[in-house]
C-alpha cells in the first residue's frame, strides 16, 4: 500500500479548507512522506492576552489538532476521515508576539483502526518549540467532505 | 497588576461579557459568559465558522479545544486574583463524542489552586449533562517568574 501512494497526497492542500482553519487562515506548507507542515499565521483575532499580545492556546491546539489531522491523511496516502480521541498539547513557551506559528507532525504508526502522531510547533527555531503534541486518531473508511 | 485592576473594575460593574472583549481570541469563535453565582460559566452558540467537519456537521476539534481551555481561563480570571493572564502549561483533551451544530456548554473545575500554578477539569456538552462531548484537563501557571515573591 505504501509504495503506491503518491509523495505527496494530492487533497492535502483541502485540510485548510474546512470553515474554521479558514478563519484561523492555516496554510499548507510542505508534505513529505508522513509528516506535513503547516503554518498558522499572527493575526489579531487569535489573541489570547491582550496585555503582552501573544496567541492564545486555543488556537494552538487547533493548529496542533489540523496539523496531525493532516499527518494522517499523509500518511494514509487517501482522503479517509478520522475522529481525535485524545491530544495533549504542552506549551513550552509562548510565541513571540506578531511572529507566524509552525507546526510539524509525524504520523509515527497507523494500524488498521487508529493513527498515532506527534507535533512540534516552532516560529523561527525549531529547536525552540512553542509547543509539542500527542495525539490518537480513531480511523474510518468514510471519505472526508471536500468542499 | 493592569489585568488585576481590569478584572476589579469588570467585577464592579458586574460586567462579565467585558471578558470576552478581552480576550480576542474568545470573540473570534464566539464565547459567551454568563455569571451562576460568583463562577462564570461559559456558552458557545454554534457558529459556522467552528465547523471543522461539514458533512456531519461537526464542531472542529481545535475550537472545542480552545473553548474549553478559555472557560478555564475566565473561570481562573474571575475567581483567582490573579496579577497576569493565565498561561497554559499543558492541555490534555479526549473526544467522546462530535460536537454538533448546536450550543455547547461547559463546567470548569478547579482542582487545586497553587500560588504558582492550578490545575483545571473542563467539560463540554451539549443537549444533556450527562452526556459530555469532551473532556479536558488543563494546568496553568498564575504568577510571573518571581516564583518566590510573595502573594499580596
Amino acid at each position: 500500500m505504501k509504495n503506491s501512494k503518491p509523495a505527496v497526497n494530492p487533497l492535502l492542500c483541502k485540510v485548510n479548507q474546512t470553515p474554521h482553519a479558514t478563519i484561523l487562515k492555516l496554510e499548507l506548507v510542505s508534505a513529505k512522506d508522513d509528516t506535513v507542515t503547516l503554518k498558522l499565521p499572527f493575526s489579531e483575532h487569535i489573541i489570547g492576552d491582550p496585555f503582552k499580545r501573544l496567541i492564545h492556546g486555543g488556537a494552538i491546539t487547533t493548529l496542533m489538532d489540523t496539523v496531525c489531522g493532516a499527518a494522517v491523511f499523509q500518511a494514509q496516502g487517501n482522503f479517509q476521515s478520522m475522529a481525535t480521541l485524545d491530544l495533549r498539547v504542552d506549551h513550552m513557551r509562548p510565541a513571540d508576539s506578531g511572529l507566524d506559528v509552525f507546526a510539524i507532525a509525524e504520523c509515527y504508526r497507523l494500524t488498521n483502526t487508529v493513527a498515532f502522531i506527534r507535533a512540534t510547533a516552532y516560529t523561527d527555531n525549531i529547536d525552540e518549540p512553542v509547543a509539542t503534541a500527542v495525539a490518537s486518531f480513531m480511523r474510518s473508511n468514510v471519505e472526508f467532505p471536500i468542499q | 497588576m493592569e489585568l488585576f485592576k481590569k478584572i476589579s473594575e469588570l467585577k464592579a460593574n458586574n460586567d462579565f461579557e467585558g471578558l470576552v472583549e478581552l480576550v480576542p481570541y474568545a470573540k473570534t469563535i464566539g464565547i459567551e459568559t454568563s455569571l451562576v453565582g460568583d463562577n462564570i460559566v461559559s456558552t458557545l452558540p454554534f457558529l459556522s465558522s467552528n465547523i471543522g467537519n461539514h458533512a456531519i456537521p461537526a464542531l472542529h476539534g481545535g475550537a472545542v479545544a480552545g473553548f474549553m481551555e478559555n472557560a478555564a481561563i475566565f473561570h481562573l480570571m474571575w475567581t483567582a486574583k490573579l496579577q497576569q493572564m493565565p498561561k497554559v502549561i499543558d492541555f490534555s483533551i479526549d473526544y467522546l463524542r462530535s460536537g454538533q451544530a448546536t450550543t455547547s456548554y461547559s463546567q470548569c473545575e478547579i482542582i487545586r489552586l497553587g500560588r504558582r500554578v492550578a490545575l483545571c477539569n473542563i467539560k463540554v456538552w451539549q443537549a444533556d449533562i450527562d452526556k459530555p462531548f469532551a473532556l479536558a484537563r488543563a494546568h496553568f501557571l498564575l504568577s510571573s517568574n518571581e516564583p518566590f515573591n510573595k502573594e499580596s
